[in-house]
């Protein structure tokens, strides 16, 4: 999941990158070599906060209706929070499967772009790059930028990656476990996670007046066509809130309005 | 079945765009307009998956113990609590007011 001064509020699997400063705590990361227990310790403690949002992922997915087995491989094969959550949530409502797949990826085309990013500073051999590719998230990204060297950079993305990967399948193991467990997980509040989850991810992602404007339009077209088109498909409609917003605002700019222009470039 | 290939395309995809980030040349992705909508994406996608599972009952609107769960998780965040304290809130909050006949 995406940089403000919050962001290293945000434990779930899908926290953003943001380069220079520490994933835990919010602390500023000290530039020259860092020691590997210094990195380890980062990997560590973001391992852990995210291990806890998986057992929220096992009840959400097992209250969905999803069986032990189908919550489970999702964590192992998708191992990507929100698209997970996203997938859970549309199949709930009742979707049919290639619209709610169609939203997970959406939610996971992110992971390109940190990809692309990790690439330089991994510099990975190629053969090596598909067994990494698993573990590019919001979390690896967002330790493996912090570090100052290439080297720190390695053994930060691995070691979160490690961390990140056997913490978040035991605890959606035991999440789904738990869920089977409690019975009736609306009773106890748990259909609330999902949302909570969801905001949580968004909050630190509303920096400038294009992000809200793009959110409160995604809300709009999501809860209005929900009535009306086959579950899944609303939250497609509404993901359309990213391109209108771009193309109002390159409209604006295209009239010379100045002011529009400066603010526009603010945000990139 | 059908959840299994949802499952399956969830995996496949994911995992492709995942790659795709560390394989293709960097200039690529590099336009500035790939990248902000890029950013803005996930921007929508959330937005909208928080309102609907906030406010949907399948494919009806309806304002239920969630609105107040949602909202305690609002609050939270901006009180700058930590992720796990959020998502609590929102549970705990959600669970008192159903039970309570909300």
């Amino acid at each position: 999941m995406t940089a403000s001064e919050d962001r290293d509020q945000v434990g779930g699997l899908d926290r953003g990158p943001e380069r220079g400063r520490g994933p835990v705590g919010g602390s500023p990361v000290v530039s020259g070599a860092r020691p590997d227990r210094a990195v380890v310790r980062d990997a560590l403690g973001v391992g852990v906060a995210v291990g806890l949002s998986g057992f929220a992922f096992g009840v959400t997915s097992a209250g969905a209706g999803l069986t032990l087995l189908q919550t489970c491989v999702l964590s192992l094969l998708v191992f990507t929070g929100a698209s997970q959550f996203a997938l859970v949530g549309a199949l709930a409502a009742g979707g049919n499967p290639f619209t709610a797949a169609a939203g997970a990826f959406f939610l996971g085309t992110r992971n390109a772009f940190y990809g692309l990013r990790l690439s330089q500073l991994l510099a990975l051999p190629r053969w090596v790059r598909p067994f990494a590719a698993h573990w590019v998230i919001d979390e690896t990204t967002a330790v493996a930028l912090a570090q100052p060297d290439q080297r720190s950079t390695r053994l930060g993305f691995t070691a979160t990656g490690l961390t990140l990967y056997l913490l978040w399948n035991l605890t959606t193991l035991l999440g789904g476990l738990g869920a089977e467990a409690i019975g009736d997980t609306a009773a106890w509040g748990l259909d609330a996670a999902g949302p909570a989850v969801f905001l949580a991810l968004l909050a630190p992602m509303l920096r400038t007046a294009t992000e809200r404007a793009t959110a409160g339009l995604a809300v709009v077209l999501g809860l209005a066509f929900l009535p009306v088109l086959p579950a899944g498909v609303p939250v497609l409609v509404a993901a359309l809130a990213a391109p209108l917003v771009l193309w109002f605002q390159g409209r604006r700019i295209r009239r010379g309005d100045a002011t529009s222009e400066t603010s526009a470039k603010r945000d990139v | 079945m059908n959840v299994w290939i949802a499952i399956g395309l969830t995996a496949a995809g994911c995992y492709l765009v995942k790659l795709a980030g560390l394989l293709v040349p960097a200039d690529t992705l590099e336009r500035p307009l790939v990248q902000r909508l890029a950013a803005l994406l996930p921007v929508a996608l959330l937005a909208a998956l928080t309102a609907q599972q906030t406010f949907a009952v399948g494919s009806t609107l309806t304002v239920d113990a969630r609105v107040a769960g949602v909202a305690a998780a609002a609050l939270a965040l901006v009180l700058r609590a930590p992720f796990l304290v959020v998502v609590g809130a929102a549970v705990a909050v959600t669970a008192v007011v159903r039970a309570l006949g909300g």
